[in-house]
């Protein structure tokens, strides 16, 4: 069963949630194959907003040899671990890529902390930050990558670093293999029961009679209100 | 081709202008009554359910910018089309002051993205001049609109719990959700404080209330819009329905320039611009209800100039545009460390808070006149732009899993494990509270700018006074206590004196009222009570700018039944022939 159809199934009011759960178990491979039909982005943009994505697209920001930078240093951030792959697994650079011509007071910082990155390199060990061992790009991350700790002469070094990090973050955990990793199980038609009883019990609370009483009993879910 | 303005041959019983809140009432009730509506938009037909236009139930990586607020204010998914900019569609401010406008175009307006909140005015909030002395009281009373609220719950639906609190009146509820972690937290340290942690009252259904519509599938997403029409629209649950009738006919893109008027002064039907073709139009009608938004009517009156009207229509009282007043707003975020490493659920739930606060203090003990609400935020939500965003600032601050403390910041399978850490416990605070309506907060026509179909432009000037600034440092104080009584710390700097406490911009809470305001004194209000023009019996405006005084409640509710309040009387005055 389909996400559209279990939607229609929740329509008519009378599965249950949890019928339609556990008779699918088929989340992951239908949606991928899944292409939404029509509207170009699929996720409903208006025309406007559809050209305004299709214009992004097409235009390129970063040179290749700065894509480069950025996939290195993403993939410092974000490496993979036993739990899920590594920020360029989850195409973080190329969300990257969007989100400064998106968000286009990203440019600048982003292309002149490369640059300043670059530098760095260069005054130590002659070469830019791509074409050092992996050992020298560490000691010069080290250098920025630790804002409480960093030295002054260093602190664009840090806002550039810290403007990485959050992308590489936000780029990888709202992407199918972050959003698997992080545990967030949601965006899914559900039925809204309460806290999980070892929850309540792990932090001291419990719902108390009154709460009981006045909330929605789930298996009323489907059954229209009347008031006389 | 000539430039003409194009008369719609068909005449109209009722012209109403806009489809949000009101204008979906009034579309409602006067075409159950058998009347011939036309129904005008200024934006597209929308629809949630249209695959084109659906954004629920999308992940944050169906969008390349993963959710982020570029195009649209409150995010790609949200519903809303429009914001707060509209390209070719300038407004100024003026002497300084500061006014946010946020506008909807499209089918439903507003209540497309709106948060559900569906609070009734109590008997206070309807006589509050009678109680402090400020502002001035409604020409009506709660006893007035109760049974038009009653008619609300139960054609719409709204979730919440009988509480016999003063001024925060219990209606016919649908069952509220169970709360969820964080807000059972808020509830207990609420408790301490002595305020009251309550079930929220939004209008989304936990059961359904007829046929047409299916219950809450709990996924979080109300301001995306509902595509099993769970929650309240105007397009979904009022202009849908009110269409099947076959006597409302819809125009969309249709942008009213003017109400036109016949010699005697009376409305005679609307003039607007059809955005598809760029051509002028007109439709005539017996009646002319505007339900355009507070500010959009104002400026609809005040733009229809002729001979009888020469300040604007309805408008010798020069009362139009003023005493707009928008609700306060201030919040406060904090981190709750308990709640790192939890356990994982789905805690969706529906589309906004299972608890609030309504206003528990005594003014009368207070520096400031009028109270506010508090609502919350917090649990394990979707992930979209943004998330992650200011790490260095949390993570070395508390100890990692093996208790040792760690250098802010960093990178590597370390950090990366501490996104996974922080899930989830985060919680935030907002207050929306009461404004006094002013004379000298207004909006009032530019006389230098037009908008790109060549209609002058708005321009505000709206200033708070010392009752909302000292409102916000009372938010801003009990935020602090909620956030610490949870065990939590609480984020940044607390805001002070210099930012007006994080008091908002006027405006930017989306509650604007108030601009062609209700009284029996035509020389001080532009309404009678039953939201009718004193000086054009045959024009009505539905839509919050009939309000004298905004309460800490959300207007929706109020609107909706002020409106059904309006329409059933417009039936009975076709019917006496009064109009």
């Amino acid at each position: 069963m389909d996400r559209r159809e279990s939607l229609k199934a929740l329509a008519l009011g009378t599965l249950s949630v949890g019928t339609i759960l556990s008779a699918t178990g088929c989340e992951d491979k239908k949606t991928t194959g899944e292409k939404k039909a029509g509207n170009a982005q699929g996720y409903g943009r208006t025309p406007d907003e559809a050209e305004r994505d299709k214009a992004l697209t097409e235009e390129k920001f970063f040179t290749p040899e700065e894509m480069k930078t950025i996939t290195i240093l993403a993939d410092i951030i974000i490496p993979a671990d036993e739990h899920s792959g590594s920020a360029s697994d989850a195409k973080v650079p190329e969300f990257i890529e969007f989100i400064v011509k998106d968000i286009p007071e990203h440019k600048l910082p982003m292309r002149g902390g490369l640059r300043w990155l670059d530098v760095q390199c260069a005054k130590r060990y002659n070469k830019s930050f791509a074409e050092c061992s992996p050992e020298q790009r560490i000691a010069v991350v080290d250098l920025i990558a630790y804002p409480e700790k960093a030295a002054p002469e260093n602190s664009q070094g840090v806002a550039f670093f810290n403007r990485m990090r959050n992308l590489t973050a936000t780029g990888f955990f709202t992407s199918k293999i972050g959003i698997k990793d992080l545990g967030y199980i949601g965006n899914t038609p559900n039925e809204w029961d309460g806290v999980p009883a070892d929850v309540l019990k792990q932090y001291g609370y419990a719902y108390d009679e009154k709460t009981l009483a006045t909330c929605l009993k789930i298996e009323d879910r489907g059954k229209i209100m009347t008031w006389d | 081709m000539a430039f003409e303005i194009k008369k719609q041959a068909k005449l109209y019983d009722v012209c109403i202008v806009g489809s949000g809140a009101g204008g979906g009432m009034a579309a409602k009730i006067l075409s159950e009554a058998g009347l011939k509506v036309a129904l005008l938009e200024a934006g597209p037909k929308y629809d949630p359910a249209d695959p084109e236009q659906a954004t629920q139930l999308k992940w944050p990586y169906e969008s390349p910018r993963r959710g982020a607020s570029t195009t649209r204010a409150f995010g790609d998914f949200d519903a809303a089309y429009g914001g707060w900019q509209i390209d070719g569609e300038p407004y100024t401010k003026k002497n300084g002051t500061e006014f946010d406008w946020f506008r909807s175009r499209m089918l439903g307006g507003r209540t497309n993205h709106w948060g559900r909140i569906s609070l009734r005015f109590g008997e206070r909030d309807f006589k509050h001049k009678s109680y402090d002395g400020l502002g001035d009281d409604w020409p009506i009373s709660y006893q007035d609109v109760a049974p038009y609220y009653d008619r609300v719950d139960k054609l719409i639906g709204v979730f919440g719990s009988k509480e016999n609190l003063p001024n925060e009146p219990d209606g016919f509820f649908l069952p509220p959700p169970k709360p969820r972690m964080h807000e059972l937290m808020v509830k207990r340290a609420g408790e301490k404080m002595g305020l009251p942690v309550i079930p929220a009252r939004l209008s989304i259904l936990t059961r359904s209330v007829n046929k047409d519509r299916s219950p809450c599938f709990y996924c979080s997403q109300c301001n995306r819009g509902c595509t099993v029409y769970g929650d309240f629209s105007s397009s979904s649950v009022l202009v849908k329905p009110a269409m099947k009738s076959g006597h409302v006919d819809l125009y969309t893109n249709a942008m009213v320039r003017e109400v036109l008027t016949d010699d005697s002064g009376k409305a005679t039907g609307v003039a607007y611009i059809d955005k598809a073709d760029m051509q002028e139009y007109s439709v005539n009608a017996r009646v002319v209800v505007l339900a355009a938004s507070a500010c959009e009517s104002a400026r609809l009156l005040l733009n229809s100039k002729s001979a009888k009207h020469p300040n604007g229509l309805a408008n010798s009282s020069g009362v139009v545009g003023k005493y707009l007043h928008d609700s306060t707003g201030a919040s406060r975020g904090g981190f709750i460390p308990a709640l790192m490493d939890r356990k994982r659920y789905n805690e969706d739930g529906v589309g906004g808070m299972h608890l609030y606060i309504p206003w528990w203090g005594d003014n009368k003990k207070l520096d400031f006149a009028r109270g506010y609400h508090i609502e919350m935020g917090g649990g394990m939500h979707m992930p979209s732009y943004g998330y992650g965003f200011g790490m260095e600032n949390m993570n070395g601050k508390y100890p990692g899993r093996d208790g040792k403390p760690k250098a802010a910041g960093g990178y590597g399978a370390s950090l990366k494990d501490d996104y996974r850490r922080y899930f989830g416990a985060h919680i935030g605070f907002a207050g929306r509270g009461e404004c006094i309506a002013r004379e000298d907060n207004y909006c009032e026509i530019d006389p230098n700018v037009v908008d790109k179909y060549g209609i002058p432009v708005l321009r505000f000037h709206y200033t708070w006074s010392d009752h909302e600034v000292k409102q916000a440092k009372h938010m801003q104080d009990t935020f602090e206590q909620l956030i610490v009584e949870m065990g939590g710390v609480p984020s940044g700097t607390k805001p002070g004196e210099d930012t007006k406490y994080g008091l908002e911009n006027p405006g930017r809470i989306i509650h604007e009222v108030g601009t062609t305001r209700m009284g029996d004194n035509p020389a001080t209000s532009v309404l009678n009570k039953f939201n009718q023009a004193h000086e054009v019996k045959n024009l009505f405006v539905v839509d919050g700018g009939a309000f004298v005084s905004q309460a800490d409640k959300n207007p929706t509710w109020t609107i909706l039944a002020l409106s059904m309040r309006a329409s059933e009387y417009i039936v009975d005055q076709l019917k006496k022939q009064n109009i």
